[in-house]
C-alpha cells in the first residue's frame, strides 16, 4: 500500500494489518510518548495506536514534542 | 495615535516604507504590549527584534541567571553577564538597542497561580520557555484569557512553532493534548540543541508577532511549521481546532489552570 508519511509518499509492502503501534515501530520511533499522530487530519487517542489501522492512501503525521527553548 | 518623530521616521524608515506596514503599523507597534516568555534561545532573538522593531512596551520573564552554558546560543546574553539575572541582562540590550521602548522585567518562574495577571494587559505573548510544563501553562492561560500567542520548541536540529488564535485557531493542546511522561523526555544535556536553531526558530516568532500586530500578511494558524536544520527541510503540517480538544473543545475537561513538573527538560543545564 501507500501511505503520505510526513508529507512523503511511502510504499508498504509485505505487512498486512498495519496498526498505528505497528507504524510507530516500523519507523524505529524511539519514544513514541513523545510524539502525537495525527492520522487523516485527526489526532489518535495513545489508548487506540494498537487497534488503530491504517490503510492505502493514509496521511500519517508524527508531531514531536518539542520542549526546548 | 502616536505622532512619527523625524528620529523615528528614520530609525523604522525600512518598516515605513513596506506597504503591508508603513507609518499606521509602525504606530500599531509602538502602542503594543508584547510578553516574551524566556530570555534563552528562543527568547534572546525574539526580545532584540521586538526591541528593534520599536514595539512599544516589552515583558521579559525568566527567573535564572546567565549560566556559560547559555552562552553558545543564548546571544543576548555575554560572557561578561554571567551570573547576572537574564531578565536585566536581556532588558540591558533590549534599552541599548532601542531606547525609545518600555522594558518590563519578570525575575519568576511562572506558575498556575501568579501566570493570569502577568499576561493581563498584554496583547500577544511569545513562548520562549524550555519545559513542558510552562509551554502547556502558557497555551492553557492564554487560551483562558483569549490572548494570542506564538508557541515555539526547539531540539538537537529541529524547531517548531504554530500561532494560536484562542477560540478561532488550533490550540497546542488541541494536538498535544497533554504533557508527555518526565522519564519518556529526554536529558537535554544529552539531547543537546545546534545554536542557530534558536535563531532560526526565534526570529520565526518574533515575525509572527510583529505581523499580528501591524495586520500584515498570513499569521501561522491552524498550521505546525517544523523544520530539521540537517537538511533544512521545512514542512508546514496541517491542524485544525478539535472539537474534542480538552481545552477549547465542546466539552471542555479543563477548567482551570494545572500545575506540572516544570523540570522535564532544561536545556540550560
Amino acid at each position: 500500500m501507500e501511505i503520505r508519511l510526513n508529507g512523503e509518499s511511502r510504499f508498504i509492502d509485505k505487512v498486512t494489518n498495519l496498526s498505528v503501534a505497528g507504524l510507530l515501530e516500523m519507523e524505529q520511533v524511539a519514544s513514541p510518548e513523545m510524539v502525537a499522530v495525527q492520522l487523516n487530519g485527526e489526532i489518535v487517542d495513545r489508548g487506540t495506536y494498537q487497534n488503530t489501522m491504517i490503510v492505502d492512501r493514509n496521511e500519517v503525521d508524527f508531531l514531536y514534542f518539542m520542549a526546548g527553548g | 495615535m502616536v505622532q512619527l518623530t523625524d528620529t523615528q521616521l528614520d530609525r523604522y524608515s525600512r518598516h515605513i516604507i513596506l506597504q503591508e506596514v508603513g507609518p499606521e503599523g509602525q504606530e500599531k507597534l509602538m502602542n503594543a504590549r508584547v510578553l516574551v516568555i524566556g530570555a534563552g534561545g528562543l527568547g534572546s532573538p525574539i526580545a532584540l527584534y521586538l526591541a528593534a522593531a520599536g514595539v512599544g512596551c516589552i515583558g521579559i520573564v525568566d527567573a535564572d541567571v546567565v549560566e556559560i552554558s547559555n552562552l553558545q546560543r543564548q546571544v543576548i546574553h555575554f560572557s561578561s553577564d554571567m551570573q547576572r539575572p537574564k531578565v536585566e541582562s536581556a532588558a540591558e540590550k533590549m534599552r541599548a538597542i532601542n531606547p525609545d521602548i518600555e522594558v518590563n522585567t519578570y525575575k519568576i518562574y511562572l506558575n498556575a497561580s501568579n501566570i493570569q495577571e502577568i499576561i493581563s494587559g498584554y496583547d500577544f505573548v511569545l513562548d520562549g520557555t524550555d519545559n513542558f510544563a510552562t509551554k502547556f501553562l502558557i497555551n492553557d492561560a492564554c487560551v483562558m484569557a483569549g490572548l494570542p500567542f506564538s508557541h515555539g520548541g526547539i531540539l538537537r536540529f529541529d524547531g517548531q512553532t504554530m500561532t494560536v488564535l484562542p477560540g478561532h485557531s488550533s490550540c497546542y493542546r488541541c494536538s498535544f493534548r497533554q504533557p508527555p511522561p518526565p522519564d519518556a523526555v529526554p536529558s537535554c544535556s544529552q539531547a543537546g540543541v545546534l545554536g542557530a536553531i534558536a535563531g532560526m526558530l526565534g526570529t520565526i516568532q518574533a515575525a509572527e508577532a510583529l505581523k499580528f500586530i501591524t495586520g500584515a500578511g498570513t499569521l501561522l494558524t491552524d498550521t505546525l511549521l517544523t523544520f530539521d536544520a540537517k537538511n533544512m527541510h521545512f514542512r508546514r503540517v496541517s491542524l485544525k481546532k478539535r472539537s474534542d480538544c480538552p481545552l477549547c473543545g465542546e466539552n471542555p475537561t479543563l477548567h482551570e489552570l494545572e500545575e506540572g513538573d516544570r523540570a522535564t527538560c532544561d536545556l540550560s543545564a
